[in-house]
């Protein structure tokens, strides 16, 4: 289960590359070649690949031209060439590598020429240390390779065991050597050259003075600052000088063993402050940005950069108190599990502001700082439209996401835990610590997967852009309805219970309880603020959600049936059984999967016994004296074969009877003749897993009415598709066959009135099928049969505008398909023709395939890992993709000033010499392990499309669709 | 017993019944007490006293209400024929060592009475009758081999009827491989079984299908390809007119039929062994189709009615996408309530739906040779 590994780059919002290693192999390290446009990767198969960045039609594509791997003499141990550093020198392209035999191989860019005449040995290093420093056991593994800040024929050298020495690379001789105690865990080499800090396994770092005085047997100062008990190592130190005179002592690790030897924490000690950020991941790496100009005294550090595995955290080092600074992208999605996403396009721009406004009151603990991450320049051209994302998430909260261009950025966060009561209050918050505690954590990032309860799990948004409106609905059966509020508010939530069971008896719900709801006013910051609260019973898992705001109505569904809430006059309107009597699976609530378990363990534990049965029936077959049994054998060739197969399928026709065809799968409002043909009506149209339809009309007062008279509905069709797959879409076409248009989008002028002259038409999408009836009178019409021909089922749908790329004002209207295979497909409106199909997602990726969610104009999300959500788009017209210019070295001197100020360089000053010349590239780059050597990550990442495409082929293959497209006359 | 005998013709209704015995050319009337009929023995009796023929050996045989000639040799089939006698009972009496024993049943259009098959199995003489088992309508296909004509021999193309929930189709499908000849030699190949036949359930019953046959192409469709979980929802889309194409595990039934088949090559294109072809395959034809398509509307509470089809949109029929046209059956669709009644529409949009219906099969059928 391993793919190719892409390695990413970032710079300035929205500029960021991606490039796919062809070997499935995660990749352990990226450095970046100063000056160069080129950065090298190390895999965990030790092969070294070298990338740059190449300007390709005015836009810079990340591509691969080497790759290595470094062979040892015939007969070597694996380990004499197995890399644990790499130093890309400021000169001469050389890379120095550094192995677990202690010895540094040169390699010379771009080939990768091996220099084997350079090759520093620790045999080497062992003959020109003096006497008393011979030990054979100082070497052992390198840890550290630097070179000198100022002098580029220097480089230091450091051995795990503790030996460290500086390196003349002309004369080939020992100028200094250090000789620690401990372990050596890493070294920094401070900016002038003439302090060397190390820092060890014992939890201690050490000062050495870099003098020709006299060689210094002990250091300067060695310090364990979590002591005096056990400390763990500190695997990386930073010592930063700054113009006030007080330095930046900045290292990862170091905590005291016992009580803290768990937290993933990076200290940062400064002018008597220390704080101890502590991540709720592991830290991968961390770097810190600083002045640039190599010819500065100082150091002067300004942001702190650390990559945690699940999350990139940024801190001002400027700022008093150290703030975290806001991410532009890379934001931690799943920082709670994402249980369900929606997506809005084409935001007013009103809503649009005021979610921002909201979202900004939250984020006043950011710092102010600009995003110090600024190389290269994004091309994009501004999107056209604003698009949310909306993502509900395992611990009750929706994140507001801008998905209208290349980087998701989060905008505004709804929590509705405040409505319900938990088991742990927020206010008895613990981690607001005394000043005086030791050591100072600080918690710092947002991802946080643990979930106080999961019932607050939201599974359901549905967003009306035009009114502010938002209803969400959760794991527990709660269906909040929400109205944007610019200030903060106390107020009492209505709560109503929708009791779906009505008079079904003798059910009983084994599942979890319902949540208890806070009785009272609640205090609500600016933002969305709930009203009104639907509990259903039993509390099963919404399972499907409408909201009219027009109407002022909302419907939900679970497995048990649907209800209409009138959200105006805060009333109930209806509610129906789905159920069948005979789906105990339903009744029972989700405990009793454990049943369904106990009995595929049962069928496992038969099947284990059945081989073994069969395959002590198969030896004494051979033996020439059990003639009966070998014969009984030979007639029953299949049994055999039957027992070495361990998955067959059962081939059933669904009935009425089976699990969960009441569970309500997908809720409509359409405004369509239901009834007859003279009058049309409001109505609501329900479709669940067992293939049925209901369809209520409804009677909505009008305005001047609307508090006084009740909604009333009564249903009016119930249609039994008799392939019984579970209906996951309903839609009404008007008289020209066009989708009816969404709620208060004509009242706003957005779309054009539905036609209402021609006859109307209703189409169901099942998982099998397409059908297309006439209305009001029943009668099929048209249909495609998708399972029946390829073996795949419709897992999504969703009607898509294709706009044409040629005339500004004509697009048509099509049906977005994704299919439990990974496929998309478009099936054209109202005819049913499929007219392309792309595979997208891998069909193993249940996950990915379950998160994907279409835009209304023809582009689509899914989630490639827990953490990224894939882009793709099926649209000629609207296209989003990282467009993104990196100046290299040759025309990088034609902009000395131009925006990227000394202030702003990114790029670690750890390169000395042509380091300016690297300023623009991507910082995230510099560190040592980037975000793709977490295996978990890398399990989860796929490339985007079938095969190795990268994102650099995407476009072309875009441009493939868009050519089948006009095959459907989107042009 | 005679002595009632014109009485009782006059007032069979009132529990007695009048018999009309022949022996030879001779007929006898008289009349029994319908309630009372009394034992075998003493009836026979009766026949030989009142036909005078005390020492004769006969064999007994009675018209049924469907007019067949059944026996009467104990006491259960005559209480039968007592008992289903209206208003007369017609007795038929040979002499045993001159019976013709291929006359009983003959006329039979309900092979119910295994009496029958006791009486006679002994005599072996007997013509075997040209088998009429009922009329059409009172059987229907639960399968059927297809396409014999235009298949390889090795093959075998089963069609599955499914008809309500009534018996499941009970079979399990799995993963393996076989060994196919390709322009490459001989190679494995990966491939789906049949893995197991539920008992009692419609794809063991019809004995076309077994453990380890190999699925070669569901509904037309090829199988190659295409992973267990699609096949199986291809199976399940397809379960209510299931074509299955195998590779028999057992290729020795193939003998037989090649031999027949080779004989009526070029003739018949729908040599179904199941059954005589023009009775059966009009029946099922809007079955096999489109009987998936009997959707049930109910409107404002009422009864279910099937939906009927719209006026098929002419454009839709160009296009060679597969995109088909919603035939509504009305004839022998599937209802589940069977008190249901078709509505109006539906026989209208039959026609429509003959005239179509063998293009599509065509179409099918082109497609299977191609592909095989």
């Amino acid at each position: 289960m391993s793919f190719p590994e892409p390695a990413r780059s970032y710079g300035a919002p929205g500029v960021e590359f991606m490039g796919l290693h062809r070997e499935n192999n995660a990749v352990t390290q990226i450095h970046l070649l100063p000056g160069q446009c080129q950065l090298v990767t190390l895999l965990d198969d030790n092969s070294l690949h070298l990338w740059s960045l190449k300007v390709k039609g005015g836009a810079s594509e990340l591509q691969e031209d080497e790759s290595f791997t470094l062979r040892g003499p015939p007969g070597a141990a694996p380990s004499a060439t197995q890399i644990t550093v790499v130093l890309p020198h400021s000169l001469c392209k050389l890379l120095y590598l550094g192995t677990e035999s202690g010895n540094v191989f040169v390699v010379q860019l771009p080939a990768f020429r091996a220099l084997e005449d350079r090759t520093i040995s620790s045999d080497a290093v062992l003959q020109r240390l003096p006497e008393e420093a011979r030990h054979r056991r100082v070497f052992e593994m390198v840890e550290a390779l630097q070179e000198h800040p100022r002098d580029p024929n220097q480089i230091l050298i450091g051995y795990s065991r503790g030996l460290v020495v500086i390196w003349d690379l002309q004369g080939s001789r020992v100028l200094y050597h250090f000789l620690s105690s401990q372990q050596l865990e890493n070294i920094w080499w401070q900016r002038d050259g003439r302090l060397l800090v190390s820092c060890h396994s014992d939890g201690s770092y050490c000062q050495w003075p870099v003098s020709s005085d006299a060689q210094q047997p002990e250091p300067l100062r060695s310090l364990v600052p979590y002591g005096p008990f056990p400390c763990k190592a500190i695997t990386k130190i930073l010592w930063l000088t700054t113009r006030q005179g007080l330095p930046f002592t900045i290292f990862q690790g170091g905590m005291p063993r016992a009580s803290y030897g768990d937290r993933h924490c990076i200290s940062v000690i400064h002018d008597g402050q220390q704080t101890a950020f502590d991540f709720t991941s592991r830290v991968i790496d961390f770097t810190v940005l600083t002045e640039a100009d190599p010819a500065a005294a100082f150091d002067d550090p300004y942001a702190l950069v650390v990559l945690a595995e699940e999350e990139l955290v940024v801190i001002d080092l400027q700022t008093a108190g150290w703030p975290p600074v806001q991410l532009p992208y890379l934001a931690s999605l799943h920082c709670s599990a994402i249980t369900c996403s929606h997506h809005v396009s084409n935001i007013p721009l009103k809503l649009w502001e005021r979610i921002i406004a909201a979202g900004s009151q939250q984020n006043a603990h950011f710092s102010t700082m600009e995003w110090p991450i600024d190389g290269g320049t994004s091309l994009t051209p501004a999107p056209p439209q604003r698009d949310l994302l909306l993502t509900g998430h395992e611990d009750g909260t929706v994140r507001f996401w801008d998905a209208s261009g290349v980087c998701l950025r989060l905008l505004y966060k709804l929590s509705t835990v405040r409505v319900f009561l938990t088991d742990t209050d927020p206010n008895e918050n613990l981690s607001a610590q005394g000043e005086d505690e030791w050591p100072p954590l600080r918690k710092v990032g947002s991802f946080d997967p643990y979930s106080d309860d999961p019932r607050l799990g939201i599974q359901k948004i549905f967003l009306c852009k035009y009114s502010g409106y938002l209803a969400v609905a959760g794991t527990a059966g709660q269906v909040l309805v929400l109205e944007l509020n610019d200030e903060a508010a106390e107020q009492a939530v209505e709560q109503v219970e929708a009791d779906l069971l009505q008079d079904q008896e003798g059910y009983r719900w084994k599942g979890h309880e319902r949540l208890a709801a806070r009785s009272g006013p609640v205090r609500f910051e600016p933002g969305f603020q709930p009203f009104v609260l639907v509990q259903c019973q039993p509390p099963a898992v919404v399972t499907s959600l409408a909201l009219h705001s027009e109407w002022r109505l909302v419907a939900f569904g679970t497995s048990h049936g649907f209800g209409l809430f009138d959200h105006q006059q805060r009333r109930q309107v209806f509610v129906k059984c789905t159920l069948h009597p005979s789906d105990q699976l339903a009744l029972e609530g989700p405990l009793s999967r454990v049943k369904s378990l106990k009995k595929s363990l049962r069928q496992s534990f038969r099947r284990m016994r059945r081989s073994r049965v069969s395959s002590r029936k198969r030896r004494p077959a051979g033996t020439p004296g059990e003639v009966q049994e070998g014969s009984a054998k030979t007639e029953r060739p299949g049994l055999q074969n039957m027992e070495l197969a361990p998955v067959q399928r059962k081939i059933e026709a669904r009935s009425a009877e089976d699990s969960f065809t009441g569970f309500v799968r997908t809720l409509y409002f359409a405004d369509t003749y239901l009834r007859d043909s003279s009058r049309h009506c409001p109505s609501l149209w329900a479709g669940t897993n067992g293939g049925t339809i209901y369809a209520f009309s409804l009677r909505v007062p009008p305005a001047e009415r609307r508090m006084d008279e009740p909604v009333r509905a009564e249903q009016a069709k119930e249609i039994q598709l008799m392939h019984r797959a579970p209906v996951v879409g309903i839609l009404v076409l008007d008289g020209h066959s066009v989708p009816l248009p969404e709620p208060l989008e004509v009242a706003h002028d957005l779309s054009k009135s539905p036609d209402m002259q021609g006859s109307h038409q209703l189409l169901v999408v099942s998982e099998e099928q397409f059908k297309v009836f006439t209305l009001p009178k029943v009668s099929a019409k048209l249909k495609l049969k998708l399972t029946a021909l390829e073996g795949s089922r419709v897992r999504r749908v969703s009607v898509a505008h294709f706009g044409s790329r040629r005339a500004e004002d004509y697009g048509e209207h099509h049906l977005a398909v994704l299919t439990n295979l990974g496929d998309i497909q478009v099936v054209s409106l109202p005819l049913l023709k499929p007219q392309v199909r792309y595979s997208c997602i891998r069909r193993e990726d249940v996950s990915g395939i379950a998160s994907c969610v279409f835009t209304k104009y023809g582009q689509g999300f899914y989630l490639i890992s827990p953490s990224e959500f894939e882009r793709f788009s099926l649209s000629t017209k609207w296209l989003v993709e990282p467009r993104c210019l990196v100046d290299s070295a040759e025309t990088k001197n034609h902009r000395p000033g131009n925006g990227a100020g000394p202030k702003k360089v990114p790029s670690r000053a750890r390169n000395s010499g042509t380091q300016s010349d690297g300023e623009e590239k991507q910082p995230g780059l510099v560190m040592e392990r980037a975000l793709l050597s977490d295996e978990r990550v890398l399990k989860e990442i796929q490339s985007t499309l079938e095969g190795d495409r990268g994102s650099l082929n995407w476009h072309s293959h875009r441009a493939a669709m868009g050519r089948s497209l006009s095959n459907g006359g989107a042009e | 017993m005679n002595r009632s005998h014109r009485h009782g013709a006059g007032s069979g209704c009132l529990g007695t019944m009048e018999v009309k015995s022949k022996f030879g050319a001779e007929f006898r009337r008289f009349s029994l007490e319908r309630s009372k009929p009394g034992k075998f023995e003493e009836f026979y009796g009766l026949l030989q006293h009142v036909h005078k023929i005390p020492n004769v050996d006969v064999l007994v045989g009675y018209a049924d209400i469907h007019g067949d000639l059944l026996p009467i040799n104990n006491d259960d089939n005559y209480h039968k024929a007592v008992s289903t006698a209206n208003p007369l009972l017609r007795i038929f009496i040979q002499k045993k060592e001159e019976a013709d024993y291929s006359a009983f049943g003959t006329d039979t259009l309900i092979k119910k009475k295994n009496v029958l098959t006791n009486v006679l199995r002994p005599d072996n003489h007997r013509k075997k009758p040209h088998i009429v088992i009922s009329m059409p309508q009172d059987f229907r296909p639960v399968s059927s081999i297809i396409d014999v004509d235009i298949l390889p021999e090795t093959h075998r193309r089963v069609r599955l009827y499914k008809y309500g929930t009534e018996k499941p189709l009970g079979f399990y499908i799995r993963d393996g491989s076989s060994v196919r000849v390709t322009p490459h030699g001989l190679e494995k190949v990966p491939g789906i079984f049949i893995s197991r036949l539920v008992p009692g359930g419609l794809a063991q019953s019809t004995g076309l299908l077994a453990v380890n046959d190999e699925v070669l192409e569901v509904n037309g469709i090829e199988v190659s390809g295409k992973s267990l979980d699609q096949v199986t929802d291809m199976m399940i889309a397809n379960s209510r007119n299931l074509i299955i194409t195998v590779r028999p595990a057992n290729q020795r039934n193939n003998v037989v039929r090649n031999s027949r088949t080779s004989g009526s090559s070029g003739q018949s294109t729908d040599n179904s062994l199941l059954g005589s072809p023009q009775h059966i395959e009009p029946s099922c034809e809007p079955e096999d189709e489109d009987s998936d398509e009997d959707d049930i509307i109910i409107e404002d509470n009422g009864v279910p009615q099937q939906i009927p089809k719209a006026v098929p949109n002419t454009e839709s029929l160009e296009s060679l996408t597969q995109i088909e046209l919603s035939f509504e059956s009305g004839q022998n669709g599937f209802i589940p309530s069977n008190e249901v009644s078709l509505a109006p529409i539906a026989s209208g949009s039959n026609t429509e739906f003959e005239t179509h219906a063998p293009d599509q099969k065509l179409l099918e059928e082109d497609g299977t040779i191609i592909t095989l």
